[in-house]
């Protein structure tokens, strides 16, 4: 489901407002419409202006809507400032190991708890869930001390080794209910031609479910793309940094050059934004999904 | 014949195949399922469990990270009872969580009844509406510290234009509060298209037959949309409770705790007690602190809220 596509109850042939009621309502909501819309989108709109101006334009007042001059060069500036592209290469990888782990592990466990029988299921799906509701904030701390004794302080593996178990309890739950949906007929007629549940994991429920899969990857991917408190608390050397962290000490280096900080981050903005106009559907679909099939 | 030789191979197989053709159907199915299931355990033990019996030890000692933990048995929870920081860093949090969430929880309905309406281009404003819940949390902080920037934001300038004071958003106790709360809200896009969802969900009949019997836009929104949507509200509550106790990149970033400890968030405070302090034990007596705040919490939400949710199938 995108925002392209019509509300489930579309009607075309819905009459048209007729009473004075119906036709204050319609252009207020219009209005309320356009304002909010406004209202949204002109922090954007301030942050790619202000990262295109001089550093005396931009402490300039009234401030200046479209910048003169255009400063591009801030871009190359900001990202040549510290080493982006190291930062860029490291988010790389913390991310693409977060997605592997996280589609291949929650989906691993979901399958179990949607779709076997045993003793004590019950018990661990209601962990599951109570993980869940505990924020990551609550182990920071404790997480800390345990990967400093196995040495893992300054390198990627605490934020990219927890993932492969398990891969939070958030995606085992959607992927559960995605399993769900499928009709456990495909299954047993894999089943009786000799599959087992490995392969009726890998070869049947896998290949079904690549739009759930594609959705919590994506989701992952953009958890590690923005995640600060994890980066900021393991990783050390700059060497190691992410890009957020490397962004999180650009401002706290570059306290007054609001133009190179407002480019930097307009850069750090604007895969995410691709990333969504790209994959608008599986966005929708992933905040869908955690809402409605609780 | 009996069955066990009856597939020589498996009998004579690797000693595991041979144990697994031995155990029952029933057995056979448990076994398969803790396979299955075994990464989640096996994390939740060295990633849940683990740290938490880390913490529970260090809780009884004092610790900087150097030394050995040194027992103090209770004194880290003493600590805590006269401790002026933590009051106001626990003030902080709840003043913040109060206002925020049935703030955003309103905004979000709001937005969504307006992006659920039968317009042409309605899929741009959803678009628009959506996207700043996207923008990567220190570039999210970078900006709204430009906007509130006292002299040069824009959020003063239009102020000043309509004739008003220039307010010290992020130098103001009073004022930074509003800010965090502002700018929370601006991000509301997620929980708002889950509430668009659910709008689309409930069947057209039900307005309808509201319409014949009389009701007006008010009562149809009372009578229909609050109780059927009243599962996705209380959803949508329970995720803002948690997520308005976990604000820590903002108040790094843009305050860093102040003016005057004022956006000094219970995360951030542990964080700071633990990595620029160096004082472990009560870091970590401090994360059990914020675990059974969040765990009373969800108790009262589900206790008194969660009642009187409407449940259309509860069987579901």
């Amino acid at each position: 489901m995108g925002f392209s596509e019509k509300p489930a109850d579309y009607v075309e042939s819905r009459r048209r407002p007729t009473s004075y009621g119906d036709i204050f309502f319609h252009w207020l909501t219009v209005f309320l419409l356009v304002f909010f819309a406004v209202v949204m989108i002109t922090p954007f709109i301030w942050l790619l202006s202000s990262s295109l101006k001089t550093q005396i334009n931009i402490f300039q007042y009234p401030p200046q809507l479209i910048p003169d001059p255009i400063v591009p060069e801030n871009y190359v500036y900001a990202l040549t400032y510290k080493p982006f592209g190291l930062y860029f290469r490291n988010t790389l990888i913390v991310a693409g190991l977060n997605v592997v782990a996280v589609v291949f592990s929650s989906s691993f466990c979901a399958y179990g708890f949607a779709r076997m029988r045993f003793p004590g299921r019950d018990f661990w799906f209601g962990i599951v869930m109570a993980t869940l509701f505990l924020p990551y904030a609550v182990l920071l701390v404790p997480s800390f001390i345990v990967f400093s004794r196995l040495g893992w302080i300054d390198t990627f593996l605490p934020l990219v080794v927890p993932p492969f178990f398990g891969g939070g309890a958030f995606n085992i739950f959607l992927m559960r209910q995605f399993f769900r949906t499928i009709p456990e007929e495909i299954a047993d007629a894999a089943r009786i031609d000799g599959c087992s549940e490995f392969g009726v994991y890998w070869r049947i429920m896998l290949p079904l479910s690549k739009p759930a899969l594609i959705t919590i990857g994506i989701f992952t991917f953009l958890f590690a793309w923005n995640d600060l408190i994890g980066p900021i608390t393991y990783l050390r050397s700059p060497d190691n940094f992410t890009i957020a962290v490397g962004l999180a000490s650009f401002r706290s280096q570059t306290d007054i050059s609001w133009d190179l900080q407002l480019a930097a981050s307009t850069a750090v903005t604007l895969p995410v934004i691709v990333l969504f106009f790209l994959a608008q559907r599986y966005f929708i679909q992933g905040v869908v999904m955690t809402g409605l099939k609780g | 014949m009996t069955a066990q030789t009856a597939d020589p191979a498996a009998a004579e197989g690797f000693w595991l195949t041979r144990h697994y053709n031995r155990l029952t159907l029933k057995q056979r199915r448990t076994l398969m399922g803790y396979i299955f299931i075994a990464p989640f355990i096996l994390g939740f033990l060295l990633w849940w469990l683990g740290p938490a019996a880390v913490a529970g030890y260090l809780t009884f000692h004092k610790w900087n990270f150097l030394s050995a933990p040194k027992f103090v048995g209770m004194a880290n929870f003493s600590k805590m009872v006269g401790d002026p920081i933590l009051a106001q860093s626990l003030k902080v949090t709840f003043v913040f969580s109060v206002i925020s969430v049935p703030l955003g929880l309103v905004f979000a309905f709001f937005l969504a009844n307006l992006i659920n309406a039968k317009f042409r281009f309605i899929a741009i404003f959803r678009t628009i509406y959506f996207l700043p819940s996207i923008v990567p949390a220190v570039a999210n902080a970078i900006l709204w510290a430009w906007l509130f920037n006292t002299e040069f934001g824009l959020i003063n300038y239009v102020i000043r234009a309509f004739g008003g004071p220039k307010i010290g958003w992020l130098q103001d106790p009073t004022w930074v509060m509003l800010a965090f709360v502002i700018l929370t809200i601006w991000g509301v896009g997620g929980s708002m298209i889950i509430f668009l969802a659910g709008l689309q969900g409930i069947p057209q009949i039900f307005y309808e037959a509201a319409e014949i019997d009389g009701a007006g836009r008010w009562q149809r929104l009372l009578y229909v949309t609050l109780p059927m949507m009243s599962p996705i509200i209380f959803f949508n509550l329970v995720i803002g409770f948690i997520s308005s106790f976990q604000v820590f990149v903002s108040a790094l970033l843009i305050t860093n705790g102040g003016p005057q400890r004022a956006t000094l968030f219970l995360v951030l405070h542990i964080w700071r007690t633990a990595f620029s302090s160096q004082k472990m034990g009560y870091a970590a007596a401090l994360s059990w602190l914020l675990f059974a705040i969040l765990m009373l919490l969800s108790f009262f939400v589900f206790r008194y809220i969660g009642s009187r949710v409407y449940y259309e199938n509860p069987d579901e």
